[in-house]
């Protein structure tokens, strides 16, 4: 699937777009600005950019409790998010969800979800609804190599073949469940061969590598579109941070992470291959680089300023009606 | 001489007495030692807050066992091994993952007992954590106890101190029946107070009084009773004596101690973290309702958070729930 140039520049901004966010919360949780818990995807963008690009805002998304990335990816607004995690007024939902709840219904964002494997069975709802009411959209659940061993998750995978459902699977393999290795805890190899069993395709896919993901998740995307039913992607890639801030990470090996960064960064390694294949000019991802740093910086400030939320908010919203 | 310690380290020092004392006591759940299979370093974890770092290396991994995520199976088979020889002590991570694997608790080992007609016993300790006001959110804050204390069949334990803590759980862990253990979050190394080395069990079903007093009857449990503590001491000021009794364990629940309680004061205060309906509080209210209204000088209150869930941000959640103030506040009310 070629990409023109405005798509490769989308592209490369939402990834950059995630980095930074991420960098940024990093450093405002850490000076403690941030309350709560954060789980950080920088590392990722791959994955979340390389599906996304090819959803609109009509097909559904879930996610998980490191759900920054699939946010940005889906078109969620950065101000919107910042103020979110910061607890503040005019957060995306109110200051009320937080990092591990955020959500953005009119974008197609379901959630991150701070319950492992919770998304997988929402979403194929999602491509349910779809499918019942004929809207040709999809639904797309990401998911850690963690929650692939949730029992909800393997129904899931199971209902969707039974119901031939517009649905992908996007199974993130970071290495890690927490501080369990997944070449430990997910039996059977990878989790890609657990497609077969359910009856739909699997595809592995290198999630360093934006274009792998990119032409992967098309190709899926667009069979559940015709109709042709479910498909399991497993991303392979790794996390920059650990399983949350303030992990020490002792579980992995010494310089696991700075290795990841130096020689496996999406980032590094979608701009080497546009502008040797000349698809865009080393400029024009440097302008990107801070347009994207510009935004951030202008969310966080916004974010810092704003108010919390007013006390009458603790009791809105709990039903529609009452 | 006194041994202070916190609540985390009577916690570890029970599992590892009844550990000792007993080879059929096994521990699983996720990231209990951590690292499994990973290049770096064993035993990474101990735990999400390093509660039971240590057991891995000293019982070895035939009876520390890390889980996949997969809370269905595990507590599943946990139910399924204390049926049949071991006495498993089940890491429910926080409290809200029961929405994943109820069953194995709700239909399965709170049944057998009963419905096999007394033939089976179910020696097992679900322990968990829960309660707000750490920014946790909505699915990490819950304090669900008493949707466990509804089932018959189950115990449920709450400790407030370190005392407690060690003791309780030796006594849940010798018990022939299933219990579920909740440690709050937020008292882990904030709670300290004197724990003898000794192994020692703190029977379930019996409350202790924490101060003695003729005015109130306040009822509180987990963090609770420390909040009630705190309003208890503001009001003795003013004042007011308040009877302040602990349940720790609110199924069995040692009805005698409260309804005397009730019985001298005439004023009942009833705090929980849980949410108001159909609740602890609302249980012990109906509980002295029914059994010594006569004695009764002033309507009971209840302080709990508002039926909402658990708000994220900061000053929402301190809000969400009952404070010292709060419940000074219904002491003075009562005794209007």
């Amino acid at each position: 699937m070629q990409l023109n140039r405005d798509e490769l520049l989308k592209a490369y901004r939402l990834m950059r777009g995630i980095r930074v966010f991420e960098e940024r919360v990093h450093d405002e949780f850490e000076a403690g600005r941030i309350p709560g818990f954060v789980h950080l995807y920088a590392g990722q963008e791959a994955s979340a950019v390389g599906v996304c690009m090819h959803l609109g805002d009509d097909d559904y998304i879930g996610s998980t409790h490191r759900g920054h990335g699939h946010c940005i990816a889906k078109g969620c607004d950065i101000e919107g998010m910042m103020l979110e995690l910061f607890a503040k007024q005019g957060g995306l939902c109110d200051g009320k969800g937080g990092s591990m709840h955020i959500a953005d219904f009119d974008k197609g964002m379901m959630g991150a979800n701070s319950i492992v494997g919770a998304a997988v069975p929402l979403a194929l709802g999602a491509a349910l609804a779809a499918k019942t009411l004929k809207r040709g959209t999809v639904a797309v659940p990401f998911c850690g190599d963690g929650g692939s061993n949730q029992g909800g998750v393997l129904e899931s995978l199971n209902l969707a073949s039974v119901w031939k459902l517009p649905v992908v699977f996007a199974f993130e393999n970071n290495g890690y469940a927490e501080t369990t290795a997944a070449s430990w805890a997910v039996a059977g190899g990878d989790i890609v061969n657990r497609a077969a069993a359910f009856g739909m395709p699997g595809v592995q896919v290198d999630g360093f590598d934006f274009f792998a993901v990119h032409a992967a998740a098309g190709a899926a995307i667009a069979r559940a579109r015709e109709g042709g039913g479910p498909t399991l992607l497993e991303i392979k890639l790794g996390r920059f941070y650990g399983h949350h801030e303030g992990d020490s990470q002792t579980y992995r090996a010494a310089g696991e992470a700075d290795r990841l960064r130096a020689e496996h960064d999406c980032l590094t390694l979608f701009r080497r291959r546009v502008v040797e294949a000349a698809l865009l000019d080393a400029d024009d991802l440097d302008a990107a680089d801070r347009a994207v740093a510009e935004e951030v910086e202008a969310a966080v400030a916004v974010a810092r300023a704003a108010a919390p939320p007013d006390a009458a908010a603790l009791s809105t919203n709990v039903y529609v009606s009452y | 001489m006194a041994r202070i310690i916190t609540m985390r380290n009577a916690l570890s020092e029970a599992f590892r007495q009844v550990m000792e004392e007993d080879p059929t006591v096994i521990m699983m759940g996720e990231d209990i030692a951590g690292g499994q299979g990973a290049p770096g370093e064993a035993d990474a974890w101990g735990g999400d807050l390093g509660i039971t770092k240590g057991l891995l290396g000293r019982f070895g991994p035939d009876r520390v066992l890390d889980t996949p995520i997969s809370e269905t199976a595990y507590i599943g088979a946990a139910v399924g091994a204390a049926t049949a020889g071991l006495r498993p002590i089940a890491e429910l991570m926080f409290v809200d993952f029961m929405g994943v694997c109820f069953d194995p608790l709700l239909n399965q080992a709170a049944k057998f007992r009963y419905m096999f007609g007394g033939k089976t016993r179910t020696p097992l300790v679900v322990r968990t954590q829960y309660g707000a006001g750490v920014g946790a959110g909505a699915q990490h804050s819950q304090s669900l106890y008493s949707l466990f204390a509804h089932i018959p069949g189950l115990k449920c334990v709450i400790p407030s101190t370190a005392y407690d803590a060690k003791g309780l759980m030796i006594a849940s862990v010798r018990d022939d029946d299933p219990v579920v253990f909740f440690e709050h979050k937020a008292m882990y190394d904030t709670v300290r107070d004197d724990v003898p080395e000794r192994a020692y069990a703190v029977p379930l079903g019996e409350a202790n009084v924490v101060t003695e007093g003729d005015d109130v009857t306040i009822v509180a449990v987990g963090r609770m009773v420390h909040f009630a503590h705190e309003a208890v001491r503001k009001c003795a000021a003013e004042g007011i004596g308040c009877e302040l009794i602990d349940p720790r364990t609110i199924s069995p629940l040692d009805e005698d101690t409260i309804l005397e309680s009730v019985e001298r004061t005439g004023r009942l205060v009833v705090v929980d973290e849980g949410y108001p309906r159909c609740g602890f509080a609302a249980d012990i209210a109906a509980l002295a309702a029914e059994k010594c209204f006569h004695a009764l000088k002033a309507p009971i209150l209840k302080v709990t958070p508002p039926h909402t869930p658990i708000p994220f941000a900061p000053n929402l959640e301190e809000l969400w729930l009952p404070s010292p103030a709060r419940i000074a506040e219904a002491v003075r009310r009562v005794m209007e």
